[in-house]
């Protein structure tokens, strides 16, 4: 046995095509996903230099920021329906598959990956789109990239990157009932902020991790990059084994079991170091529920937004709150909600619609609140509907949708109007986000369909019924 | 991409730090199937009200760094979504330099695939350009070749940058081409795996 290494190291060094002193590494490309908004300029620069796409069977296509998530056959918004329609001839010029609009493969991109067995762990994932972290679940190396790399890897099925800097992100401790893989990645960048991430590839690691399911990790991976952090990712276990098994492109029988002993093989091993290492303790985690206009600005539900006086980036938190249109030390659960979207890469799976169901059963959206759900994929609605909750939905006062990334960022006519104040389960709480002028709160599933409920932000733990 | 070595231009301070991508461009732009005609949306809900019409308050819409091609800003610029509209968005506005403390990631390798140079540097030096260019105006003049900011008082000072994306930037490189320059061994690499 050499010298022990971390996950990070052994998927890198196992893709490394060139290298050079001096220059990042020319790494090859596993899997390259793409989408309708990231692409079109990338395959133009194709065609400009003649050039082919190297490996169309390693790439994959779907459409989801633009779709509408109702009435599917009309697209009344021309720009969108052009970029749509470009990305389908693209695909059909260059040989590449695509899940268009009505493909039952079709979802977010971050969610059919994994759904389909696409990603796997030990695999080099790429998509132009900095959600892509989300596939470094499975311990797959996965980070978004820019319209100029799309069109790089296209071209050579790699791409040039430095080698990362490696963090260890350890979460001792277990999670409380209640308390979800979103409450913990929110609360991870509350403590450490936006940017502890960045030049780094995160692995998560601990006992709350290997506690959580497949679902809860893609929650967790899917918001390194709100840490700044370009990929993180969990070691591989028989968990991951489990939910590949039987997937559409996860090889089947004696070639499978070799497989899963190879995934297994990639974990950590014991005693590797890491270039830095974070801890944080689960046992003391909250619901937690942003207030401001970054992922990092977020509090545990029973919590107040700051006091001015006793914060460093003052100007920051005063433009936040401002914007947010709320007043400094106000208690969380004081704040009115007008919108709840639950859907998402980071919280649109079957799982996550489950939790928010079991919340919903026998209750109503509040009176004034506007609440749709949008399943990550068609697939997962079709799961959804077998199992009856697009009627718990329905029924408490939910709108069920088509599968898309929808009101995460209002791309569609999903929006959040000027001064809306959102409880979403997505994962950007930026300005202007989920619509011009639009205020989101981040949140878990459960949390959000609380709020739906309530109308302002509880502790959902403290329902009726939830803890038992 | 165009070849960059020297740059002299005028600064305009944009003092928040933070800033993703969906400021400086937000998604209701982002249909177009171009890489050009993005600058008119650069920072637009900065830049417009509801209605459409200019925001006095919003420091570039002012006359004084309408000719502003170095962008002066807080820590972590360019965070949030990968989308290259934001470097593509601030080059057809026309800066050809950001200079902050840092950058996010994904964005720093957007930015020197379109020929701009990110430029990072400490806050304490930052700030004082920050303030010069707020109270009157600042101009820099860039040396990419020597990794040197002269302003105007004729302080120098260098910056770094890794030696490979200088070079590209200095020549104008195109990326992919010199990739295939290692095609035998992306080949080699394919064949070592069936
Ligand atoms: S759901 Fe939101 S964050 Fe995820 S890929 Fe779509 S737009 Fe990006």
């Amino acid at each position: 046995m050499g010298k022990p290494e971390t996950i990070i190291e052994k998927v890198w060094n196992k893709h490394v095509v060139h290298q050079e002193e001096g220059k990042p590494d020319l790494l090859y490309i596993d899997q390259h996903l793409i989408h309708e908004v990231t692409s079109p300029q990338a395959f133009e620069g194709l065609r400009l230099t003649n050039r082919k796409v190297r490996r169309p069977d390693l790439t994959y296509a779907t459409m989801d920021h633009n779709v509408p998530t109702k009435n599917r056959h009309v697209v009344k918004d021309e720009i969108s329906k052009k970029q749509m329609e470009t990305l389908r001839q693209n695909c059909e010029d260059f040989g590449i598959k695509l899940a268009d609009m009505f493909h039952p493969d079709q979802g977010i991109v971050h969610v059919i990956g994994p759904q389909l067995g696409l990603t796997q762990p030990g695999k080099t994932i790429v998509c132009g789109d900095s959600h892509t972290s989300t596939h470094g679940a499975f311990g797959a190396l996965a980070f978004g990239i820019g319209t100029s790399e799309v069109e790089h890897v296209l071209a050579t099925q790699t791409i040039w990157q430095e080698k990362p800097k490696t963090l260890n992100v350890k979460v001792e401790g277990n999670l409380g009932p209640g308390v979800t893989a979103k409450d913990l990645i929110l609360a991870i960048i509350g403590k450490f902020g936006v940017r502890f991430g960045t030049g780094y590839v995160m692995e998560y690691t601990g006992e709350a991790i290997r506690k959580l399911s497949m679902e809860g990790r893609m929650t967790i991976c899917n918001m390194s990059i709100e840490a700044g952090a370009r990929a993180g990712l969990i070691s591989p276990d028989q968990t991951t084994v489990d939910y590949l098994e039987g997937r559409e492109y996860v090889p089947k029988g004696q070639e499978f079991e070799k497989a899963a002993a190879e995934w297994l093989n990639l974990a950590t091993d014991e005693g590797a170091t890491y270039d830095q290492t974070v801890i944080i303790n689960a046992d003391e985690i909250e619901p937690q529920v942003t207030w401001g206009t970054n992922p990092g600005m977020c509090v545990p539900v029973g919590g107040t937004t700051p006091i001015l006086a006793e914060v460093d980036h003052k100007e920051d938190v005063k433009r936040a709150l401002e914007y947010m249109g709320l007043e400094e030390n106000q208690p969380i659960t004081s704040i009115e909600i007008d919108h709840v979207f639950i859907g998402s890469c980071t919280n649109s799976r079957l799982s996550d619609l489950q939790k928010a169901a079991s919340i919903i059963q026998g209750r109503k959206v509040k009176d004034n609140v506007k609440a749709i759900v949008v399943p990550g994929s068609f697939s997962v609605k079709l799961q959804a509907e077998e199992l009856g909750l697009d009627k718990v939905f329905t029924e408490a006062g939910f709108e069920w949708r088509d599968s898309g990334c929808s009101m995460c960022l209002g791309m569609n006519d999903d929006i959040v109007p000027p001064g809306g104040r959102c409880a979403s389960t997505s994962n950007r709480n930026f300005e202007g986000r989920q619509g011009n002028g639009a205020r989101t709160h981040l949140v878990s599933p459960e949390m959000a369909a609380a709020a739906a409920i309530e109308g302002h932000f509880v502790d959902v733990r403290k329902m009726a019924g939830v803890l038992n | 991409m165009e070849a960059i070595q020297k740059h002299k231009g005028l600064v305009f301070p944009l003092d928040r730090s933070n800033i993703d991508t969906d400021q400086i461009i937000p998604k209701q732009f982002l249909k177009r199937i171009e890489r050009t005609g993005f600058g008119q949306y650069l920072f637009f809900n900065w830049r417009f009200d509801d209605d459409g019409n200019q925001r006095e308050d919003f420091a570039l819409n002012q006359p004084q760094y309408k000719e502003a091609s170095i962008l002066i800003a807080g820590e972590n610029f360019g965070c949030g979504s990968s989308r290259e509209h934001a470097p593509w968005a601030l080059t057809d506005f026309g800066f050809k330099v950001i200079i902050a403390p840092s950058f996010a990631d994904i964005f720093y390798n957007n930015a020197l695939k379109n020929g701009i140079i990110p430029i990072k540097m400490e806050e304490e030096r930052l700030s004082k350009w920050m303030e010069d260019a707020q109270r009157s105006s600042l101009e820099l003049s860039i040396d990419l070749k020597n990794q040197q900011i002269t302003d105007e008082e004729g302080n120098v000072i260098s910056f770094e940058i890794p030696e490979y994306h200088k070079e590209k930037l200095l020549n104008g490189w195109d990326d992919i081409a010199l990739t295939l320059l290692q095609e035998d061994k992306i080949l080699a690499y394919e064949n070592s795996r069936i």
